[in-house]
């Protein structure tokens, strides 16, 4: 039994509508509820929750804050390599685009940890395409050997693996996973996804519950914002995230909410989501999982982060790059021609440190220890 | 005086290290809680770092460090942590958390035990965070824990003592020192702990997440004292009733 046999008994229309029925009766009960089911949730994600946004805001940074006190974790992600052996419709680091490939040898990540660690970062996520030729799992085994000693905190975000790779990257000192549907949307992911592995919507929905039987300490769920109607998409990744919590109760879980940004290729989102109703989102999610992390990366502006991070963020990113090799290069910025997306927020990880004092709250670099790695 | 271990307290107030907004803050509300032992998460502390933001001010002031383990999920990882807590910080006190639930932070009886064995024969002063379990406290005891922590209800949750009845008889039973821990929320349950028969209680949440910690350190330091003073005082019983008369046994009189 997977999530996959729990996916197949929910209906996408069904869900939108249950959504489109939510009535203010439905928010208000939900906003006193302490804990809140899947209906509740569907409840403050539906347009009926608009006019409750600083109701739910006000909550929402309550809980945040009791649960996760007057403090905000920072990692960088770095970005191993931008080879793909997919075509996705919205990515940059797609097939079909014409971009300049490029995969950090051993010595070129040394100079990125070197860069990393001097801007103080010690929690990381890798990221990768997926081209298991050249960056397959001996290869991001050996990244993770060697970064062990440098950083308290590793996380991967690269193609879905089989359980023993999984148990295999754990031993090496992996921490966590993110691994996102994209979108929850069967059909719509087979238009998106036209080539390669990525193809497989089964194997992919299933990774969860790999890491999950693998032991893993945490995973990072969520859907790509934009490629169906937001609403429905986060509904499953919430049913997703509850099936999660009881069937695999050791692990934690981080979510993410990643709008589609312009990109190589001349995709634009089906759905967009306005700023106020990422908002309602994220004060959604908190409000459902308290206990959850909810991360927030540069995909996003200066001043739309700066708002959010005291209501319901746990985790940012700070002065990321996408393309591989852009820490050590001075030049961070001008090689968009390696990019995945487009950053928004380039301040420096000391000024996004500043933004968070700024909110009253503590920066946090260190949550994690060795002795606690598999 | 409080004695755990090889170590005397004059304050029952123990205090932590999280959720505070800066260091200052932090060190500012323990310095007013008075609280002479004060826990501080492993993964939060960088060993190798004598300026790390959490660690420094502790030991500037010379305050008694009570690693805890708290991200372990086994009986391994947590021996492993306090070794290594050992080793850097020169303490062989240890607050020993394992919760493998991420959700509610519940403590896992069966490794702690476990841990708690294995750590106290190594001549470690543990002090394990478990669930208001009079039983699982009397085994603890058995393996030579230093004092037991039964939690009043989940971690941050600041509910209150939602385990009070058994509580009770973990006191009544221990021949270790009781030191309630997590869920206090307010110093009125911090000083009904005490007036229960705590030897002290651990606060962390309440004051760090107070809109002004160092106040709220203060009312705690102050209600662990009253609640302290008022058990060895001796509290009156209670009763909704007046006891005016004895109907049962009144007949009694007229012999």
């Amino acid at each position: 039994m997977t999530f996959l046999d729990r996916f197949n008994q929910i209906h996408w229309d069904e869900m939108k509508i249950s959504i489109h029925s939510k009535t203010a009766v439905d928010v208000e009960n939900a906003l006193q509820s302490s804990r809140l089911n899947h209906e509740q949730f569907l409840a403050l994600i539906s347009p009926a929750a608009e006019p409750y946004l600083e109701a739910m805001a006000q909550k929402s940074m309550h809980l945040t804050r009791q649960r996760f006190g007057n403090t905000l974790q920072l990692y960088i992600p770095l970005y191993l390599s931008n080879k793909c052996t997919n075509i996705c419709t919205y990515c940059g680091f797609s097939l079909d685009n014409k971009i300049r490939r490029k995969t950090l040898k051993m010595e070129e990540l040394d100079r990125e940890v070197a860069a990393i660690k001097k801007m103080g970062f010690d929690h990381i996520l890798l990221v990768t395409g997926e081209a298991p030729g050249t960056v397959g799992v001996s290869y991001i085994k050996s990244v993770i050997e060697r970064l062990r000693p440098h950083f308290s905190h590793i996380s991967i975000e690269v193609q879905p693996l089989d359980q023993e790779d999984y148990e295999s990257l754990m031993e090496a000192g992996l921490d966590a996973v993110l691994v996102y549907q994209e979108t929850y949307h069967r059909s719509a992911y087979e238009k998106y996804h036209l080539r390669g592995s990525k193809m497989d919507f089964n194997y992919r929905l299933e990774t969860a519950d790999r890491l999950g039987r693998a032991g893993i300490d945490k995973i990072g769920v969520g859907a790509l914002i934009g490629l169906e109607d937001w609403r429905t998409d986060s509904a499953m990744v919430a049913a997703h995230l509850d099936y999660l919590e009881k069937t695999y109760w050791r692990t934690r879980y981080s979510i993410s909410f990643p709008r589609l940004r312009p990109c190589e290729g001349e995709f634009q989102p089906v759905s967009v989501i306005s700023d106020r109703q990422l908002v309602q989102l994220i004060c959604a999610y908190r409000l459902f999982k308290p206990e959850a992390e909810l991360s927030l990366s540069t995909r996003e502006s200066e001043k739309f982060r700066d708002n959010v991070l005291p209501l319901d963020i746990t985790t940012m990113s700070a002065y990321s790059s996408t393309h591989p090799g852009g820490y050590a290069d001075d030049n961070i910025l001008g090689n968009e021609d390696l990019e995945q997306f487009t950053i928004d927020d380039n301040r420096r990880p000391e000024a996004v440190a500043e933004a968070i004092r700024a909110k009253g709250l503590e920066p946090v670099w260190k949550d994690w220890s060795h002795c606690f790695s598999h | 005086m409080l004695k755990i271990a090889d170590k005397t307290f004059s304050s029952r107030l123990f205090t932590g290290t999280g959720k505070f907004s800066n260091s200052q803050l932090m060190t500012d509300a323990i310095i007013a809680s008075g609280s002479e032992l004060v826990t501080m998460a492993l993964k939060r502390v960088d060993l190798n770092e004598q300026q790390d933001n959490i660690l420094a001010p502790l030991l500037k002031h010379n305050l008694n460090l009570l690693p805890n383990t708290s991200g372990a999920r086994n009986a391994d990882e947590a021996i492993y942590a306090a070794q290594l807590a050992r080793e850097a910080l020169g303490t062989h006190f240890v607050k020993i958390e394992i919760h493998p639930d991420p959700k509610y932070l519940l403590p896992d009886p069966i490794e702690t035990l476990k841990a708690c064995e294995t750590l106290s024969a190594m001549g470690f002063a543990v002090m394990p965070y478990v669930h208001a379990d009079p039983v699982l406290c009397k085994r603890l005891e058995e393996v030579g824990v230093a004092a037991v922590m039964p939690l009043g209800s989940p971690i941050g949750s600041n509910l209150g003592l939602k385990t009070k009845e058994f509580i009770q008889i973990i006191i009544e039973q221990s021949s270790v020192p009781v030191v309630v821990d997590a869920g206090i929320g307010s110093p009125s349950d911090a000083a009904f702990a005490m007036e229960m028969g705590a030897d002290a209680v651990l606060v962390n949440s309440a004051i760090a997440v107070a809109r002004d910690p160092v106040e709220m350190a203060i009312a705690f330091k102050d209600a662990v004292i009253a609640g302290r003073r008022a058990y060895k005082a001796g509290l009156g019983g209670r009763s909704l009733q007046a006891q005016a008369s004895s109907p049962l046994t009144a007949f009694l009189d007229d012999f």
